[in-house]
């Protein structure tokens, strides 16, 4: 089924520890996922399955996880390539895209998550 | 083997001032009393080895010497009719000063990574000023301390160990026990887990509850709904009495204010609302900055054009109008005609629509570390490691400036060196 979701980006602790890292698997492991509560995320499959996110700017694949701080329908992506396939890019005249608060449908997926290289290399 | 005592961590805004390090053969082996993020960083890992070039994005890197490499960024540079320069926050004072007369040379416009961060901030803090304070003023004295959106256990380690809730200061005897707690978040964080008092916010409402702490701080209760942003009026009234109790509060804010809708006017609302306290006692407000340095390429850019971000050099003097030169503005509309990216990761850091402008244009990087500008580059730099391999100023998030040492010799040339050979180019290409 489609999770209808509010989607957020941000940091986390392992997204800072391999920031430096972007062509390690520990910065694909520590960044393309989506964080949701165990209720929503239920709906969608089992924690470490692959799911894929679509907005109005675009479209991503990346891991379940489950957070418990999560209220219902907030998604949470860690900053990055994958987090950023999908925001806002608008500005709102003040400089600052849309990292937070971006309408999201989540739906569960066969397809495999793209390497960092993969996925720049999509837009070039 | 030496022993590098009291270093400094080139890592996040805290730039923690205890770190030890220990260098056997000009190597690394240990880093003592850092976070996992600092530990990650000094350690370092597999380097771009030489400069590299291709014409072709989609084709691979070759090898060539920094002189080819240096004189290819200065023609394409050079060649451009509206180039920006972006990033600069993972590096040291020194280097901003050279970024940022380069950038003048060329009619450029400069911006550092404040523009998905703290870019907000700054706006807020030009329209209201900002009540703010050391982090030493803050562990010596704030009994309340407050954490809105900002998730400092993830992205600022020991925020809280070192400056902000557990040490014990000159008026706080018991340390964690003398300090109230409160977090005010969209979501139950790690941070929120240690608080005293957590208030949930539905996101992008934090313009809204700040506008009733407000109305309740003024007297207004009567005038607030029974629940703002999904939270009940009573526990709002609670949240002012706990703030009002303080002999001296500390507030810290991070991108859940700058990055959700309000954006800057979200600052502007939390400054009036410390403001206002500050009628009832002392109170304090600091944003939480994410690179060790991105307040120091805001100081340096203050002071030598007069604005903190997003400076455009096209019309002869420096001009500053984030929402129009903003590093996501120009992309978005697909106005630059090339870029330097410089101590930040645009690549991965912007979003797609920006990423993709940046793939069409030339785009030359400066950079230790193969990252996600490298994909879209057609000119890699690799370059010692600021604050591990270069000495230098650096500012910390409260803007107290401090010096970084050098903890080996660098293998790579710095990024000073670098910028001065391609500002030499361009004024000659330029002049010819």
């Amino acid at each position: 089924m489609t999770l209808k979701v509010n989607l957020i980006t941000g940091r986390t602790i392992n997204q800072g520890a391999t920031i430096e890292n972007k062509t390690s698997s520990d910065y694909q492991e520590a960044t393309a996922l989506c964080e949701l509560n165990p209720k929503d995320a239920g709906q969608l499959g089992k924690p470490g399955s692959n799911i894929k996110v679509k907005t109005a700017y675009g479209e991503v694949v990346v891991k379940l996880k489950e957070n418990n701080g999560n209220p219902d329908g907030l998604a949470f992506i860690p900053m990055g390539p994958w987090a950023n396939a999908v925001v806002d890019p608008d500005t709102k005249g003040c400089g600052m895209p849309g990292f937070k608060g971006i309408p999201a449908q989540i739906d569960a997926t066969s397809e495999k998550i793209l390497l960092m290289k993969e996925l720049i290399a999509r837009y070039k | 083997m030496t022993v590098i005592t009291d270093a400094l961590c080139p890592f996040c805004g805290c730039m923690c001032d205890d770190l030890t390090v220990i260098v056997e053969n000009n190597k690394i082996t240990e880093v003592k009393n850092a976070c996992k993020l600092g530990v990650a960083k000094i350690m370092g890992h597999h380097r771009i080895k030489a400069p590299m070039m291709r014409t072709d994005k989609k084709g691979e890197f070759k090898e060539v010497s920094y002189d080819e490499a240096i004189e290819a960024a200065a023609q394409m540079l050079a060649k451009s009719k509206r180039p920006l320069l972006y990033g600069w926050a993972s590096a040291l004072c020194e280097v901003h000063k050279k970024g940022i007369l380069l950038t003048e040379e060329l009619g450029g416009i400069i911006d550092s990574t404040a523009s998905v961060c703290h870019g907000p901030s700054v706006l807020g803090i030009h329209e209201k000023g900002i009540p703010t304070a050391s982090l030493g003023q803050a562990k010596n004295r704030a009994d309340v301390v407050v954490f809105w959106g900002c998730n400092p256990v993830h992205a600022h380690p020991r925020h809280m160990g070192h400056y902000s809730v557990f040490p014990k200061g000159f008026f706080i005897e018991k340390g964690r026990k003398s300090r109230k707690v409160i977090v005010v978040d969209v979501r139950k964080t790690e941070t929120a887990n240690m608080a005293d008092e957590y208030v949930q916010v539905e996101q992008g409402t934090d313009y809204l509850v700040l506008s009733a702490l407000r109305a309740i701080l003024a007297g207004q209760a009567a005038v607030v709904p029974d629940a703002v942003g999904g939270v009940p009026k009573e526990a709002l009234v609670k949240l002012v009495d706990t703030l009002k109790a303080a002999r001296f509060g500390a507030v810290y804010f991070g991108m859940g204010l700058t990055q959700s809708t309000g954006r800057y006017k979200n600052i502007d609302n939390a400054i009036s609302l410390i403001t206002e306290l500050n009628a009832f006692t002392k109170y304090v407000i600091t944003p939480m900055r994410g690179h060790y340095n991105v307040a120091g390429i805001g100081q340096v850019m203050t002071w030598e054009t007069g604005y903190a971000t997003a400076v455009d050099f096209a019309r002869g003097a420096p001009y500053y109008n984030p929402g129009e030169t903003a590093s996501n503005d120009v992309l978005g509309r697909e106005e630059v005609d090339a870029a330097m990216i410089i101590a930040g990761d645009a690549g991965a850091h912007f979003p797609a629509k920006s990423v993709r402008h940046l793939a069409k244009i030339p785009v030359v990087q400066i950079d230790p570390y193969w990252n996600s500008s490298t994909e879209v580059a057609n000119v890699v730099i690799p370059v010692a490691i600021c604050g591990v391999e270069v000495e230098g100023t650096a500012y910390r998030m409260d803007n107290v400036s401090l010096r970084l040492r050098k903890m080996v010799e660098p293998e790579h040339p710095t990024d000073v060196e670098i910028l001065e050979k391609i500002t030499e180019r361009v004024r000659k290409i330029k002049g010819d």
